[in-house]
């Protein structure tokens, strides 16, 4: 297509939308033009996948959240009579128990709350530290932009998960807050990254040369112009990082470095079926089960989220 | 193109260097060999001073990492802190024993992701399409060690049940197999389905996309509209510069994938790098774990390297010399 095309197109279609704003007056209606988060909004209801994996997951966070009114059982206190049951709702053994007669509902959903906090903890501060580090880099380029692209590359050389394993083998983790807080402090990279090539971008646009001119300061251009720019790939990348997060964490206390009893976390739970998946298969299955749900809602949400931040999507 | 990888080859040389620092002082941040020594009952006094003689504990951590620097270069990454032992000789073995994993699986997940990457592009929308966007969706959800206990599971059931060994759920081999190939491959088959897996997820979600851009291209328009066959077209116009994003990221999950082999070996046995590394992380040994770190490095690098050279192939307009 030429540009003059390109440009008769655009007049045709700004004398139609014209033409549909001027029939709507003489009816008496008024258009309201929407802003980009009413109009992300408004996408992401309209995905249905989306949104019913946000009521699901409500449910199962919910459900942990308020685990001490909802599960039959203590999740560490073993009802004897009842040991090695399969699942069962007559004595409300709905996920079956153990070889010493512990709850495995119970277990599952204070297993959940464990690591549902240790996520968030996780997709919080790494997300902190990623928009600092990625915007300091995108936004002042130069010596600190090179040294943060060199960092993220060195650490791509060397498997995630290992590192993972050595820092929290040796700096003693097994206490939910500390799994999160090294989580966090390793899994802001790929988000540093995402938010340098946002604000890369947007330096150089009008606005912010207006706002330059103005004589806005440094801080009042990044949190005032910029940051509400690059917030839609910050929400998407802060929620798929719960999901990742969950899946290692669970992961490295499957391993036996990550989370460690007393503690429930549905790793722990996973390990403590291991030895008898045959026989008790069950005490395996739904804390598994438990995982791929959270994870399986998640991404789909971050979908959703993506879907509706993308300008390029219209409302149907 | 022999001129292209001696280059590449010495630009990784500061990224090696890099890595060593990385490796080493990260290390020494969060641990050191004495300490992990100590927790363990039953060492004299003695070995331990014998210990800091031996790697030179006593004097500065950069002095230090120049004395770890040489053996890991001309010594073969040296000795472990106690017994003595050199780690290259069980090193060695068990990273033969994983390639033996990670390549069939990443030559299986690549040429299964490109296949249905490539047919959900062609069929978008189709019931095809939704059904692998879906099994890749629970690739990206389940974890990787639960997927593999399931199959453990499933196999030793089916064992009980049926009294036949299909797959083995542990170990590399048997105690005098009838046919040692073929009881290799009973073993290795559980360990390389959970492996490729979740590789298979993330690269035929790049293939598909991939594939979907190059078919709206406008060259690919161009070979319709001259005639060319559509499975020509397809074939040889669009899958060949769809490829190189797929390229990309396989190089660029090498370390991930390492990162599973040790997950899928301790669950399997599998004497590899992955059971190796869980080992030394156990027994606290520091030496061992930065030669692990170290290789893994190199594995990484190299798989950069190849994927460089594949780009050539596929794109001749990207020149090496």
């Amino acid at each position: 297509m030429t540009d003059q095309q390109v440009r008769k197109d655009d007049e045709i279609a700004e004398a139609q939308t014209q033409a549909v704003i001027d029939s709507a007056h003489l009816e008496g209606l008024e258009i309201k033009s929407l802003t980009q988060w009413q109009l992300a909004r408004r996408k992401f209801f309209q995905h249905k996948l989306a949104m019913t994996s946000l009521v699901i997951l409500l449910l199962v966070f919910l459900a942990a959240l308020f685990a001490d009114f909802i599960a039959p059982y203590d999740f560490a206190e073993p009802d004897v009579p009842n040991r090695s049951s399969p699942p069962t709702f007559e004595g409300q053994h709905y996920f079956g128990t153990d070889k010493i007669g512990r709850d495995y509902f119970s277990r599952t959903l204070f297993g959940t709350r464990t690591s549902v906090y240790v996520a968030f903890i996780v997709a919080s501060v790494s997300t902190v530290i990623g928009v600092i580090i990625g915007g300091v880099a995108g936004y002042y380029g130069g010596a600190i932009d090179n040294l943060l692209m060199r960092m993220t590359d060195l650490f791509l050389t060397i498997p995630f998960l290992a590192i993972l394993l050595v820092l929290s083998a040796f700096l003693g983790a097994g206490s939910p807050v500390r799994v999160a807080f090294i989580l966090g402090f390793l899994f802001w990279t790929g988000l540093a990254r995402i938010v340098r090539g946002e604000f890369l971008s947007l330096r150089e646009k009008e606005f912010v040369e207006a706002a330059k001119v103005l004589g806005a300061s440094d801080s009042r251009i990044i949190f005032r112009h910029i940051l509400p720019n690059t917030l839609g790939p910050i929400i998407v990348n802060a929620t798929l990082t719960v999901a990742a997060a969950i899946l290692v964490e669970a992961a490295l206390s499957f391993l036996g470095f990550g989370v460690q009893p007393p503690f429930p976390a549905l790793g722990v739970l996973i390990a403590d079926g291991q030895d008898s998946l045959t026989t008790l298969w069950w005490l395996a299955t739904f804390p598994g089960l438990t995982i791929v749900l959270i994870a399986l809602c998640i991404n789909f949400v971050g979908d959703g989220l993506r879907d509706a931040f993308d300008p390029k999507q219209r409302v149907k | 193109m022999g001129t292209f990888i001696a280059r590449r080859l010495l630009y990784s040389i500061p990224v090696l260097l890099a890595a060593t620092i990385l490796v080493f002082f990260g290390m020494t941040a969060v641990t050191d060999p004495i300490s992990q020594i100590r927790l363990q009952p039953n060492v004299s006094q003695q070995t331990i001073q014998n210990i800091i003689d031996r790697k030179h504990l006593d004097e500065p951590v950069v002095v230090q990492y120049g004395f770890w620097l040489r053996d890991v270069f001309f010594n073969q990454f040296g000795n472990t802190a106690l017994g003595d032992q050199p780690i290259w000789p069980d090193l060695s073995r068990a990273i033969g024993n994983t390639m033996q994993l990670v390549f069939v699986s990443e030559l299986i997940a690549v040429v299964l992701a490109v296949v249905l990457g490539v047919f959900s592009a062609k069929k978008q929308y189709s019931f095809f399409d939704y059904a692998t966007t879906t099994i890749s969706f629970f690739g990206f959800s389940v974890p990787i060690f639960w997927f593999a206990l399931i199959l453990q599971a499933l196999a030793t059931w089916f064992f009980l049940e049926t009294g036949f060994r299909l797959f083995y759920t542990f170990g590399q081999s048997s105690f005098a197999p009838e046919n040692a190939f073929i009881d290799r491959i009973q073993h290795m088959v559980l360990p390389i389905v959970t492996l490729s897996y979740v590789s298979i997820a993330t690269y035929s979600r790049y293939q598909r996309a991939s594939m979907l851009e190059v078919l709206h291209s406008d060259y690919v328009r161009t070979a319709r509209a001259k005639g060319v066959k559509e499975r020509v077209v397809t074939m040889k116009h669009a899958l060949r510069n769809a490829l190189i994003p797929v390229v990309t990221i396989a190089a660029l999950s090498f370390g991930a994938v390492l990162g599973g082999a040790v997950i899928t070996e301790t669950i399997f046995a599998w004497p590899g790098m992955g059971k190796f590394f869980i080992d030394a992380l156990i027994r606290g040994e520091v030496y061992t774990l930065m030669a692990w770190l170290m290789v893994t490095a190199v594995a990484v690098i190299l798989a950069n390297l190849v994927a460089d050279i594949v780009y050539g192939w596929l794109d001749p307009r990207i020149r090496y010399d």
